[in-house]
């Protein structure tokens, strides 16, 4: 269980984490700064576990992946907003950040509510309102990256083929 | 059958694919630059596998070359290092990654490209399936040599009508951006086509498949052509036969129908690409800086007709005039037909090639409380330096009437006597 951060729609990868930051690939230090413009607040206070609520077209702009790792780092749990940016929607899957696509969560939850997720099942649960929410599923070669840890583990011990294995 | 990114999976896969099939593709080409092949050198080193093909990979130093810091110039020492180690060939440090990638022949009609970068878009304006991806899966598409894709569903935008004089690309693309939205096209391919298309240089095509990252899209591609042939064969290093593939009795998810002849000059204006206004309602906005430069609008026409605006007349003394040309090649061109001499007489500082002062790093860094008036793609807060400077965007001839006046200045009085003086 962790608190909610709120964001609001479009939020691009400069907004993330600015481009002078991204001198560093170390998701600790990224951490350190992700935010740091819209919301100071965030980097100080946030806890292991902590998930963040994002408008529409959540991550946006570059294709820099300092920006999901920089959120990755900081300790958050995922990410759940309406609908993701293409490519950030393929880096946070890329470096294991989990992502859940759900318009009626993002509705239904404020900003410091505490927030229980289920990443296998979708399943968000507002405790602070005790609303329940679901998210929409994974598509299942997806999943093989996200169960692996991120591409690069699969890629580690798997041919990038077998990810079209059962899914064709 | 299909529409453009239907025809070129199909052609690709030698079988008919369809709008929302998931499919593994060998790419042609896969792209990365100095500020992105960290990631995929760090990638590549965890996988611990051989590269697949190392004809397909290109690195391109053009974000912060020379490097202007310490930090720069270590990450870099890093990147030539793993270059040199694996032998790799194709390495270019001559211009924005995008411009030059079609100068030495990797963008031909049908090709599947994919670069650690947002705006590998561009190259659909050449026909070829462009797009943008992260680092780490860079360096899996080293290891694998092919990359998944869902086939995305269409938007068609018809562009119909002649722009008027002082209207070009930018701001019919901005215009577009103002209609849609920065996520009206969320992973969809965004198919540009029309008779304004149609008879559109191809500095002018690439405007729009480059900004077609602005609104979201997953790719944004024009059909190859005469005009795109012979581009090829004059202005690139591509050789051999040419694919050119067409739309073929395509299903579009929308088709948005727009007459050119009616927009005016249009300001993308702070902080979104999609706050977008015709040029009367923002005319008259002091700035700071100009900047002219980027993989959206720093060709050689551009340079072109900011020098003829600028011709024999001097910028704004409280105004910063940045140009910034796209590829040596660009420059080359200019400096051997006298832009360059132009361009200095009228007190710009011309500066080397790359995306200078788009990253907010080097080139043109803007203060707190600074506005810019630039030719980039993008306005995000904290692009080019302070998160409380504001950027504009616009074309090169909103860009050169700009750094006369020192505020946002209408181009098309300008442009008249320019075209009949």
């Amino acid at each position: 269980m962790g608190k909610a951060w709120t964001f609001g729609e479009n939020m691009n990868t400069d907004e993330i984490i600015p481009g002078r930051f991204n001198i560093t690939i170390d998701p600790l230090e990224l951490a350190k700064n992700v935010f740091c413009e819209v919301k100071p607040e965030y980097a100080k206070n946030v806890k292991l576990g902590d998930v963040i609520v994002g408008g529409q077209n959540f991550g946006c702009g570059s294709s820099r992946e300092h920006a999901p790792i920089a959120i990755k780092g900081s300790g958050a749990k995922c990410v759940i907003a309406p609908s993701f940016a293409r490519i950030f929607y393929r880096n946070t899957i890329n470096i294991g950040l989990p992502i859940l696509e759900c318009p009626e969560a993002v509705d239904g939850i404020n900003e410091g509510d505490l927030v229980e997720v289920d990443l296998k099942t979708g399943v968000i649960l507002n405790k602070t309102t005790g609303r329940q929410f679901l998210a929409k599923p994974l598509p299942e070669f997806i999943l093989k990256i996200s169960e692996a840890g991120g591409i690069v583990n699969f890629i580690q011990h798997h041919e990038i083929e077998e990810l079209m294995e059962g899914s064709a | 059958m299909g529409t453009l990114i239907e025809e070129i999976f199909s052609r690709k896969l030698e079988r008919q694919v369809h709008a929302g099939e998931i499919v593994m593709v060998d790419v042609d080409t896969i792209m990365s630059h100095d500020n992105t092949t960290p990631l995929a050198i760090k990638a590549f080193n965890e996988i611990g596998k051989p590269i697949k093909d190392k004809n397909k990979i290109v690195i391109h130093f053009d974000h912060a070359y020379p490097a202007p810091n310490l930090l720069a110039a270590e990450a870099q020492r890093k990147s030539l290092d793993f270059i040199n180690r694996e032998g790799l060939q194709n390495f270019y440090h001559q211009g924005v990654c995008h411009q030059v990638m079609i100068e030495e022949g990797f963008v031909t009609p049908g090709a599947v490209i994919i670069g650690a970068d947002s705006h590998s878009n561009t190259y659909g304006a050449l026909g070829a399936f462009g797009t943008g991806l992260g680092s780490t899966e860079i360096g899996v598409a080293w290891v694998t040599g092919k990359c998944w894709f869902k086939v995305p569903s269409t938007i068609r935008i018809e562009l119909n009508g002649n722009a008027q004089l002082g209207v070009f690309a930018k701001d019919v693309m901005i215009f577009i951006a103002g209609m849609i939205g920065m996520d009206g096209g969320t992973y969809r391919s965004i198919e540009f086509g029309g008779s304004y298309i149609d008879q559109l240089p191809m500095h002018e095509r690439i405007v729009f498949s480059n900004m077609s990252t602005e609104i979201g899209a997953k790719c944004g591609l024009i059909a190859a052509d005469e005009i795109t042939l012979e581009y090829l064969r004059h202005e690139t290093k591509a050789a051999g036969d040419f694919a050119t593939l067409r739309p073929v009795n395509p299903t579009y998810e929308r088709i948005l129908e727009i007459d050119v002849s009616t927009i005016e000059p249009h300001i993308s204006c702070h902080p979104d690409v999609d706050n977008a206004k015709p040029i009367h309602e923002v005319a008259g906005l002091q700035v700071d800086e100009v900047f002219i430069g980027t993989c959206t609008n720093a060709r050689y026409e551009d340079i072109e007709i900011v020098a003829n605006i600028l011709r024999g007349k001097t910028v704004h003394p409280s105004v910063r005039v940045i140009v910034t040309p796209a590829s040596n090649q660009i420059y080359k061109k200019a400096m051997v037909n006298g832009l360059i001499e132009v361009l200095m007489d009228a007190g710009c500082t011309v500066t080397g090639t790359g995306c200078g002062a788009c990253i907010g790093r080097h080139g043109g860094v803007l203060a707190p409380g600074e506005r810019a008036l630039t030719t980039m793609n993008r306005n995000f807060i904290g692009r080019m330096g302070s998160p409380n400077a504001e950027i504009y965007l616009a074309s090169p001839a909103t860009a050169a009437a700009t750094a006369l006046s020192g505020k946002i200045t209408d181009p098309r009085n300008l442009l008249s006597e320019v075209t009949h003086g």
